[in-house]
């Protein structure tokens, strides 16, 4: 167990501190970086948890494919270092700041509500609603069963969302059609 | 006896000693086999019929100055050839190259030729594949020139747009053998059906060996899907700044890739170390051989055909790659539902 604890403190403060290096640092090109190194890890924690299932997807769908849009994105817009744009930056700047200040709290507090409520433990996660069911994690023949029995509803609906997002995308992207 | 976490110690360095091996060989055999193409001899003067060469270009190589461009990001510029190299050689341990063997008795339990058995082994391969975009993306950014990062734009792009397929005909393979552990595929392919055909998934999933393959290519950055580094218009593509140990790092990740790649493509359809006439703990020589045959037909066809044209590369991935990939495995899919492999 005493493994376990240290691995969870090596990864998870690697993972917060990457993550608050994303938000610090002003070259965007090293906040996607540190994005994931985040990323990564986290799917070292899922390890921990015996879940190398839910690791692997998770380097593939967001190290390999999300983060590396990202890249492009960054990459071909050419972004500048972030003081030059906040100093370049309108008047009119201020609200949306403030907008994302308050947003930032709301998560903070709602972050912090669930983990109390939870009570930080197992039973204290199930009791909130949580699968118990988290074993079938490890084994991706059950998780697949789950998905499809279980959770087909939430699947169905999250596989509409991202149609719904990619036909978003397209409209947006391109004039005619 | 010898203890078994020093065999698995021995298996890591014998692995990473093997890789650089066969990246040599591969060096060699590249510049032979387009020397035979070309009709030319090819490297001929270091050592015997110039088996020495790819030696001499590495000490050439180290004794180079380390160039960075101005402007370079300067971390960045020295992580992305280590990022290159790190991800070809962590592709390979998970790997199978031989049947399980307890070296004559040495050991006190068979121990399987490879580095780690997880049981999420083609998925991992599929993840360190996605994570090595990253190499190469980064060195044409932090270049900080206009070829570099052309090529690199190119090549993230062709990794993206083959992968989807790649990782479709993989899909189709697991649906086949009914497992995500390359070890369980391997086996899954022992014997031979009506008594004379091996019992290869080539057989079963024919359109999917023939997509994995080209899918491999695009994702290698080889000709004839060798954008990236298209001479004519981009210089020398992600890697024109470098020079010296980070020029061959990338070099040598390319050369590794190829191996894991017809690695890969031996174990998921060709039967891995299985074979006729030699006993299970020669199983590698099979290895060996069917890997070598993949891995010429790579530089026949480096040699052979002329480079695409960008815009016909990515409509065929998309278009033609990609629909088929998903069409075979539907059918896979539907096929074992229906006969219950």
């Amino acid at each position: 167990m005493a493994t376990d604890l240290l691995l969870f403190y090596l990864f998870g403060g690697v993972a917060v501190l990457a993550s608050l290096l994303v938000v610090l640092r002003r070259n965007p090109m090293h906040s996607v970086l540190l994005l994931i190194v985040s990323f990564a890890a986290l799917a070292a924690l899922y390890i921990t948890l015996g879940s190398p299932f839910a690791a692997v997807i998770q380097i593939i769908i967001y190290a390999g494919a999300i983060m590396v849009l990202f890249l492009f994105v960054v990459m071909l817009l050419n972004a500048h270092k972030e003081d030059e744009d906040l100093a370049a930056a309108p008047k009119g700047a201020a609200g949306p700041l403030r907008a994302g200040a308050l947003l930032g709290v709301v998560l903070a507090v709602e972050l912090v509500w669930a983990l109390v409520k939870a009570g930080g433990t197992r039973d204290g996660a199930l009791a909130a609603g949580a699968s118990p069911d988290v074993t079938a994690l490890g084994d991706v023949r059950e998780l697949g069963r789950l998905l499809f029995t279980d959770y087909a509803f939430a699947f169905e609906v999250t596989s509409i969302l991202i149609i719904v997002a990619m036909v978003g995308a397209v409209v947006l992207a391109k004039r005619e059609i | 006896m010898i203890p078994l976490y020093i065999a698995q110690l021995g298996i890591i360095l014998a692995v990473f000693g093997l890789l650089l091996v066969a990246a040599a060989i591969m060096v060699y055999s590249e510049r032979k086999v387009a020397a035979i193409i070309q009709q030319r001899y090819g490297p001929y003067l270091v050592g015997p019929r110039g088996m020495l060469q790819p030696i001499a270009d590495v000490i050439k190589l180290i004794f180079k100055e380390t160039l960075r461009p101005k402007g370079a990001d300067r971390v960045l510029f020295m992580l992305a050839p280590l990022i290159s190299a790190t991800a070809a050689f962590t592709a390979f341990a998970v790997v199978p190259f031989g049947a399980e063997t307890d070296l004559f008795g040495l050991l006190e339990q068979p121990i399987s030729l490879q580095v780690a058995d997880v049981n999420v082994a083609v998925l991992v391969l599929f993840a360190i594949t996605s994570v090595s975009v990253y190499g190469i993306v980064l060195a044409g950014w932090s270049s900080n020139s206009k070829y570099s990062l052309l090529g690199a734009l190119r090549s993230a792009s062709q990794m993206i747009s083959y992968e989807l397929s790649y990782g479709l005909t993989l899909a189709s393979v697991l649906i086949v053998a009914n497992s995500l552990s390359l070890t369980k595929i391997v086996n899954a392919q022992q014997g031979t059906w009506f008594g004379w055909m091996p019992a290869w998934f080539v057989f079963v999933q024919p359109l999917g060996f023939v997509i994995f393959m080209i899918a491999g290519v695009a994702e290698t950055n080889r000709a004839p899907f060798d954008f990236p580094e298209a001479e004519q218009e981009l210089v020398a593509g992600y890697h024109t700044e470098y020079s010296s140990t980070p020029f061959m790092m990338f070099f040598l990740a390319e050369y590794i890739n190829m191996v894991t790649t017809a690695a890969v493509a031996t174990d998921l359809f060709l039967g891995g170390w299985h074979g006729p006439w030699l006993p299970e703990y020669l199983g590698w020589i099979w290895f060996v051989a069917k890997m070598g045959a993949i891995l010429f037909f790579y530089i026949w066809m480096r040699w052979t055909l002329p480079r695409l044209r960008y815009d016909q590369l990515m409509a065929f991935g998309w278009k033609v790659m990609l629909p088929l990939a998903a069409l075979n495995l539907l059918v896979t899919a539907a096929g074992v539902i229906y006969f219950g492999y």
